[in-house]
């Protein structure tokens, strides 16, 4: 298997920043998910590394070679499309060996190496039908057999389940771990469904505007959330913002409420903020408890039964409006006032005017 | 229990708006097949007309009224493909018809007074059109993917105002440009020659084809390719392997209208072949000739020429029709 490194790789259209310079390393094995919103440069990225999209300056290395300018087909990568680009005049079994004739593999090998693949995929009763009578996720199948079979370096995947139904998305998306979990092979997976990368990857690189935001594991970005889009754009809903003004070892809150600093964030704080103190703060939506004196104080505005538990829209004085997981057995009427007490351990701090985290020192 | 079901279902229906609706789309159904009908029925008037009119009889052909019901003569056909002279008694038109080594066709001619003195030139004219027109085709088509496939995939500088020339050379009528490509071609001596024709026809059909071309192949997604050039193939070989069989209707479509063009061309073959190069089209009305017009021959002429261009069209037609409706319909 393969690494695969990025070094100050840049993509420009004509005077338009596709990808800003980004640096980022595959280890051999790994699960990498580009995550990001739409026209964020993911797949610009993905394309980039196989080689279907020039590099407009910086280096690509697979296996430590050198590779920037080298051809997609020299490159020994796989790529899965999102609408699988099966050939429509080619049988499923045509279609997955169409890459081994590439490589002049013989006969016998072609027929048994397809017959493997087809195997682990579950695919075999259909390899003689068209991808035109195939349903979406048989489709998909074949597409990722196709790129299976040739036993490539690394596997480039652009939101392979995102032309899917989503019962089915789901389906396919252990399958593709369990693929993953299986091969050991290193691969790159380009999706804007941050559920999906949170559940599949190894690492997380999130984008956005160009630009990388963060790269971290699934944890890192949800606990530690580099800046406030990746607070935001990670978990669903993303996490909760509060304005807030730093003074003296404490945080003032919305409605008078006061929250107390602890010893490592005051330290942080003094380094990292400048004096007028602007904070935003964030905390997930579980963070937050229905308490009778709490930190903060909040008019129900909203209340979304999701069976396992309620998510509560709480509109704060100042008309921010809050969303609290809560445990499906709590009444809270809308119009009602709630008190909400925040798990001081899942508070984190932002910087209002960078909009970048506050980091504790280790 | 399925006699209740039954009845409910029939109640059910006679009570929906699906019904009155069902109804409605059945009266424009029969309405619009009876249209076509009668359009097919128009259209086909003057075919019928000619078919029957290239097996009458020389008489028959220019009997008043016009006759229905003939007696079927190849009287055309001989006349058409033959050379004659006609005899008089002094000539030895009796000795003519006491002689016992007569083909059928000569005394079919027999009847007319006629000897059959050599073949005409018609068979001729028709292998030139034939030649003429499939090599112009291919050519065009050839040369119509490959510019298509370029316009449509790679960033060419220009390619808006390419495209527009290409377009403008069918702007011209025919008849504007005939006079300096003949001046033209008698000073290089492509005059009367089948490569002057084939040259011309191949211009004429790539602004056509070239526009049709690269209509289809921008519908093909990109992602054929890309995935035959990850998959280790060269551009060459995905175009080939992948992108050829996509673009399969369109290039039958684009060879049909480039062989129905340069098939049915007139005005440039009139002006510029006169023997060696000379097509079908402006041959037939030349069999006009001697002793009145052989209506009957001029009809089988032209049934002779339909011919090939049905059996083309007929063997593509299923192309053909996804062809003409290309980007209304997914593939």
């Amino acid at each position: 298997m393969a690494t695969i490194e990025l070094r100050k790789v840049e993509k420009v259209f004509g005077t338009l920043p596709a990808v800003l310079p980004m640096d980022l390393t595959v280890q051999d094995g790994e699960f990498v998910s580009l995550l990001g919103p739409s026209g964020c440069g993911k797949t610009t990225t993905l394309r980039m590394i196989s080689g279907l999209e020039t590099v407009s300056s910086g280096q690509i290395l697979l296996n430590g070679r050198d590779v920037t300018f080298a051809h997609p087909s020299a490159r020994d990568i796989a790529y899965v499309f999102q609408f699988y680009a099966l050939y429509t005049h080619m049988t499923a079994w045509e279609n997955i060996a169409f890459p081994l004739q590439a490589q002049n593999v013989k006969g016998n090998e072609v027929h048994q190496r397809v017959a493997e693949v087809a195997d682990m995929l579950k695919i075999s009763h259909l390899l003689k039908l068209r991808p035109g009578s195939l349903s979406g996720g048989d489709q998909q199948r074949v597409a990722l057999a196709r790129a299976l079979v040739r036993r490539p370096a690394a596997f480039l995947m652009d939101e392979p389940l995102g032309a899917l139904d989503a019962d089915f998305r789901e389906q396919m998306r252990a399958e593709i771990k369990r693929l993953h979990i299986r091969l050991n092979a290193t691969s790159v997976y380009v999706t804007h469904d941050q559920v999906e990368a949170m559940a599949m990857a190894d690492r997380i690189v999130v984008m956005s505007k160009a630009a990388v935001q963060q790269i971290g594991t699934p944890a890192d970005v949800y606990y530690d959330p580099a800046n406030l889009f990746v607070a935001n754009f990670i978990g669903s809903p993303g996490m909760n913002f509060i304005k807030g003004q730093y003074a003296n070892g404490y945080m003032e809150l919305p409605g008078n409420h006061k929250l107390e600093i602890s010893d490592d964030w005051k330290a942080a704080f003094t380094k990292q903020l400048n004096p007028a103190g602007a904070v935003v703060i964030g905390f997930r939506p579980e963070a937050g408890q229905m308490v009778a004196q709490g930190d903060l104080t909040g008019e129900v505005y909203a209340v979304d039964m999701n069976g396992s538990d309620s998510l509560l829209y709480l509109s704060l004085v100042d008309k921010t409006i809050i969303r609290v997981r809560v445990d499906r057995s709590v009444k809270a009427p809308v119009g009602t006032v709630a008190n909400i007490r925040i798990e001081p351990q899942y508070i984190r701090f932002f910087n209002a005017e960078t909009e970048a985290a506050i980091k504790r020192e280790a | 229990m399925t006699d209740k079901i039954e009845s409910n279902t029939n109640q059910f229906n006679y009570a929906t708006r699906v019904d009155k609706v069902t109804g409605n789309w059945r009266l424009t159904r029969s309405v619009r097949v009876t249209l076509t009908i009668l359009v097919a029925v128009i259209m086909l008037i003057p075919v019928a007309w000619m078919i029957m009119t290239a097996f009458k009889s020389r008489a028959d052909a220019v009997a008043a009224p016009p006759k229905l019901l003939f007696e079927p003569s190849m009287e055309g056909f001989i006349a058409l493909l033959t050379q004659r002279r006609q005899l008089t008694v002094e000539q030895g038109l009796k000795e003519l018809q006491t002689r016992t080594d007569l083909k059928w066709y000569d005394k079919v001619m027999l009847k007319r007074g006629q000897q059959i003195i050599d073949k005409s030139q018609y068979v001729k004219y028709l292998t030139n059109s034939v030649i003429i027109s499939v090599s112009s085709t291919i050519f065009s088509v050839l040369l119509g993917v490959l510019a298509g496939y370029a316009f449509s995939r790679f960033p060419v500088k220009g390619k808006d105002d390419l495209m527009f020339f290409i377009l403008s050379t069918r702007m011209l009528p025919a008849v504007v440009v005939t006079i300096p490509i003949f001046l033209m071609y008698r000073q290089v001596g492509l005059y009367d020659s089948r490569v002057g024709m084939i040259l011309l026809y191949i211009v004429f059909n790539l602004s056509f084809s070239v526009w049709l071309m690269k209509g289809f192949i921008d519908e093909i997604p990109r992602e054929y390719e890309e995935a035959a050039l990850v998959d280790g193939y060269t551009r060459m070989q995905a175009f080939w392997k992948v992108v050829l069989p996509q673009a399969v209707t369109g290039i039958a479509a684009t060879t049909v209208f480039c062989l129905i063009f340069a098939w049915n061309e007139y005005g440039f073959a009139l002006m510029l072949t006169t023997e060696k190069a000379r097509t079908a089209p402006p041959s037939i009305p030349s069999v006009l000739g001697t002793g009145g017009i052989e209506w009957a021959a001029i009809a089988a002429g032209s049934l002779g020429f339909l011919v090939p261009v049905v059996i083309v069209t007929f063997a593509l037609r299923d192309y053909l029709l996804r062809g003409v409706t290309f980007g209304a319909v997914r593939r």
